[in-house]
């Protein structure tokens, strides 16, 4: 089995006003110093057999067209040890 | 009185406006037609409302699972090919997620859900959906959403100036941080509008702010009969 990790960030340009949230209540906790946080969601996928390329490039598709909104956010796939 | 033209109305798994939707056309004299996400044909309508809601709970990102859905083939088709199409709310996420629309919504900038009577300038009256209204003209109906805030690059936002698709622009305030104060844009041939605010919502005195947003309904039927 292989775990890929999909992780997807709105895009620097868009505004996350629910990162911005997040960091106003890091500062109110007492965490000095943040400069920024983004918000994002992470996919953990599990598939049977080894991640060749053809699965790769598959799974590359589908991060640009159901896990993340190109117009909007970037996306980046790592594959972890599961 | 009806036109005898026949507007499909969707209904996803967490559509809440398609009732109101389906009134609308009827009150406006279309024979309203319930689609089905699931449907593999568009049951030979001549025009499509996808509607308010949180279509498959608003997971993932509003509207990216409805894309997906198999009533959403013949539609892009039926699109691309001319068919009118409006999306409200939802509606507008799903098309900007399937690409007929440039752009994207997002969180309201100030985070908060919204829903109040919201003034509009009718921007463009050029499309299938807005051809009764005038150009500048002003009018007031329903802003619910969580997911409004209109995103796109600058390029794009200017091109849309430039081409005229803004149909309609928020007034007096801009209630979730849209880029240029957009509450509505249509596709180059003018046949697929996006609106954030709900026309469906004001097309009867009794439980409407207005009656405004009947034109949206007869503007369809009009440019069908016209076709």
């Amino acid at each position: 089995m292989a775990r890929v990790v999909v992780d997807v960030l709105l895009k620097p340009e868009i505004l996350d006003p629910q990162g911005k949230a997040v960091e106003g209540a890091l500062g109110r906790l007492g965490l000095s110093g943040v400069s920024s946080v983004r918000q994002g969601k992470t996919f953990t996928i599990d598939v049977d057999g080894d991640v060749d390329e053809a699965r790769l490039a598959q799974l590359h598709e589908l991060a640009g067209s159901l896990l993340s909104n190109p117009v909007i956010e970037d996306y980046s796939i790592r594959e972890v040890t599961a | 009185m009806t036109s005898g033209m026949r507007i499909g109305v969707v209904t996803f798994p967490g559509s809440l406006d398609d009732r109101d939707a389906v009134r609308a056309v009827r009150i406006a004299g279309g024979e309203a037609v319930a689609l089905w996400h699931a449907d593999a044909n568009l049951h030979s309508v001549d025009a499509v409302v996808l509607p308010g809601g949180f279509s498959y709970g608003d997971y993932l990102r509003c509207g990216a699972i409805a894309r997906f859905a198999p009533v959403m083939t013949p539609l892009v088709d039926a699109a691309k090919g001319g068919m009118p199409i409006l999306g409200i709310c939802n509606g507008f996420q799903v098309l900007c997620e399937s690409h007929l629309l440039p752009g994207a919504l997002v969180r309201n900038d100030h985070l908060h859900f919204i829903c109040r009577d919201q003034k509009l300038r009718v921007e463009s009256t050029s499309t299938a959906w807005t051809s009764e209204f005038e150009v500048s003209q002003e009018i007031v109906i329903p802003l619910k959403n969580g997911e409004g805030g209109y995103v796109a690059d600058e390029k794009t936002l200017d091109q849309l100036e430039a081409e005229g698709r803004i149909v309609a622009r928020y007034l007096d305030v801009n209630p979730n941080g849209s880029r240029r104060d957009i509450a509505g844009i249509t596709n180059e041939r003018g046949n697929v509008v996006g609106l954030m605010p709900h026309p469906e919502h004001a097309v009867e005195s009794l439980t409407g702010p207005t009656t405004d947003g009947l034109g949206f309904f007869t503007s369809v039927l009009t440019s069908l009969v016209n076709r």
